[in-house]
């Protein structure tokens, strides 16, 4: 299965990959009630983005990236309101190494098999999470979720304000410093030997590339990734609950990242921005319908779009160009 | 020692009378899995849309027991030719991630169309009164519904593996699991099938979400909240085997209730930690055949 533009030679930023920073930054200005929906669209910016890495470009299929992402929220939340370490550097640091030890000591063993054990592997250990974070009340909060997270001034500075300015150029600022990552790791040989495995596993093996151990470091960057996102939501909504955790959360990643196009970096950008802002203004009214429409979407992609909503983009501009 | 042998066996009954209920929806899954390799999630689907099946003919037409149990296979297992026809079969070559995301869908569409037909409840199961009592076995009184499960459940299983290890039509299908190229060469109609077994493994999910809906309980959020159990059965087991997932039914079923009822603080966590184990240990599950 063959997915555009992941073999470029030039990693040198092109004009058009300001675009995203630019109407990220216009936005902050023109629309201010919606800065908190914003802050949550860039946190799953990041989350779709982590997904995409290992999906995308190692084609590795997980049930359970929400593990990571649950983990995280879950280690800035406990800092915070069981250790009073309020300090917001300090959570994201904490949530990063979190998701990376979970992901390597997963990964290590979930990256040895193959198909649906692997599968069944992912959805296990999310699963196995979730049942500790239901049933560890007295550190979780389980069901009731855990609230009292506060979160100190950035750098001392840059106080979490009621309308969500500091919240969203906090997160605009660690998605930039997390597609910076990304966008290095992918356009690196190491990058291009991931795409490699995805394409054709046997015949990385036969080259003598270390197909198990490249594997196994991108599904930890990608575990630490997504603890970082994970601390964002915590950060900006200061409150965990259970529905960060378990299939359903992994499943909705997985929808977001299909819509905008896996294995490109901007589909992890346009998918949750859809999803999300759809999300805002459908899910209040039909609730039921939502649902309905997100699973048929993703049918339709998969049946008829398997670009997602950038593959559509290109295919009309190739049409144009003829 | 008498409350403990007591205790016991309530849990090893139980344990059974799920385990036998979680075989009926999975094994179908098992097969379809291993006869088409296709990551079929939606699978929780088929034993939901049996168990609607069953308790609207109940109550909303009071159709008799055994019947409504009929009418959750026969329904069932023709919906899901017209989705094999449809839908599935042109995903039979498109790879592992396109089937996955593909039955994510159905599930996200199956999950909220129930809620918009049936509601977010639980839905009620007016059992027989022939169902309702208690049934005396060796000296000891059990629910006489779980009884049934247990007994009906053998039945099923016993004409499913004398159908695939005795007929014609199960040797073809054992020879199509083993080589599907080789078996086409021969002249089996693999299409066809296919068609079939997905028939065959839909109804008997539905048929199996029907039996047990007073033990796992019909509502909503089926399809989710059991896949994890569904797969773990049928990947513990080993794939395309139909011994391999009895047993690891049986075992699901008995160390869920025995979680549950002796450490109900630990909810799952052994369940999936075993599997975890488990699966590490070998990969290809307990019985499967591919290392």
């Amino acid at each position: 299965m063959s997915r555009g533009g992941s073999y470029a030679a030039d990693h040198r930023v092109r004009a058009i990959e300001w675009l995203p920073w630019v109407a990220a930054i216009a936005a902050f200005f023109l629309l201010p009630d919606y800065l908190p929906l914003g802050a949550r669209v860039l946190t799953y910016i990041l989350f779709a983005l982590s997904l995409d890495l290992i999906l995308g470009y190692a084609g590795i299929i997980t049930l359970g990236h929400s593990a990571f992402f649950g983990l995280g929220a879950y280690v800035a939340g406990i800092l915070s309101a069981r250790f009073g370490v309020a300090d917001p550097m300090v959570q994201l640091a904490a949530s990063a190494l979190a998701g990376a030890l979970l992901g390597i000591s997963t990964g290590a063993v979930i990256l040895r098999t193959q198909g649906l054990t692997q599968l069944m592997l992912t959805l296990a250990v999310g699963a196995l999470c979730l049942e500790i974070a239901n049933r560890a009340t007295s550190i979780t909060g389980g069901a009731d979720g855990l609230s009292g997270v506060t979160v100190a001034p950035i750098l001392g500075q840059f106080r979490f304000d009621l309308f969500g300015k500091t919240a969203y150029l906090w997160c605009l600022a660690v998605l930039f410093a997390g597609w910076f990552l990304a966008r290095r790791l992918i356009y690196s040989p190491f990058g291009v030997a991931l795409t490699g495995t995805r394409e054709n596993s046997a015949r990385m093996h036969a080259i003598g590339a270390p197909v198990y151990w490249r594997q196994v470091i991108v599904y930890t960057f990608s575990a630490a990734m997504a603890g970082v996102a994970g601390a964002l939501l915590t950060q900006t909504s200061q409150f965990v609950g259970l529905n960060v955790l378990g299939f359903e959360p992994s499943g909705e990643l997985l929808v977001m990242l299909i819509l905008g196009g896996v294995g490109r970096i901007y589909g992890a950008f346009v998918g949750p921005l859809v999803f999300l802002v759809a999300q805002d203004f459908l899910s209040k009214q039909f609730p039921e319908y939502w649902y309905f429409g997100i699973g048929l979407l993703l049918v339709i992609v998969v049946l008829f779009a398997h670009g997602g909503l950038l593959g559509i983009g290109d295919a009309l501009l190739a049409r144009r160009r003829r | 020692m008498e409350a403990l042998l007591s205790s016991a066996a309530s849990v090893a009954f139980h344990g059974a009378a799920y385990g036998m209920v979680l075989y009926v929806i999975s094994v179908g899954l098992s097969v379809t899995m291993g006869l088409m390799g296709f990551a079929n999630l939606a699978h929780g689907v088929f034993a939901m849309a049996g168990g609607y099946v069953l308790t609207t003919a109940l109550s909303r037409f009071g159709v008799p027991f055994p019947l409504a149990l009929l009418l959750a296979f026969g329904v069932v297992g023709a919906a899901s030719i017209v989705l094999e026809r449809f839908l599935y079969s042109r995903l039979y070559t498109a790879g592992e991630l396109p089937q996955v995301l593909f039955t994510i869908g159905l599930v996200f569409m199956a999950v909220a169309a129930a809620r918009l037909v049936f509601g977010s409840l639980q839905q009620p199961v007016p059992l027989p009164d022939y169902l309702t009592g208690q049934v005396s076995v060796l000296g000891r009184d059990f629910p006489a519904y779980r009884v049934f499960v247990i007994a009906f459940s053998a039945g099923i299983i016993a004409a499913l593996w004398f159908g695939v290890e005795r007929t014609l039509w199960g040797a073809m299908v054992r020879a199509t699991v083993d080589n599907r190229a080789m078996a086409q060469s021969i002249g089996i109609d693999t299409r066809r099938l296919f068609m079939l077994t997905f028939a065959l493994g839909s109804g008997l999910a539905g048929l199996g979400g029907a039996l047990g809906a007073d033990i796992i309980a019909i509502e909503p959020t089926y399809p989710f909240e059991h896949l994890a159990y569904f797969l773990i059965v049928v990947s513990v087991g080993g794939l395309g085997s139909l011994r391999g997932p009895f047993v690891a039914a049986l075992l699901i079923g008995v160390g869920d209730t025995a979680c549950k009822y002796w450490l109900p603080q630990f909810g799952a966590f052994f369940v999936y930690a075993a599997t975890i184990a488990l699966l590490l240990w070998r990969p290809a599950g307990l019985f499967g055949r591919r290392a």
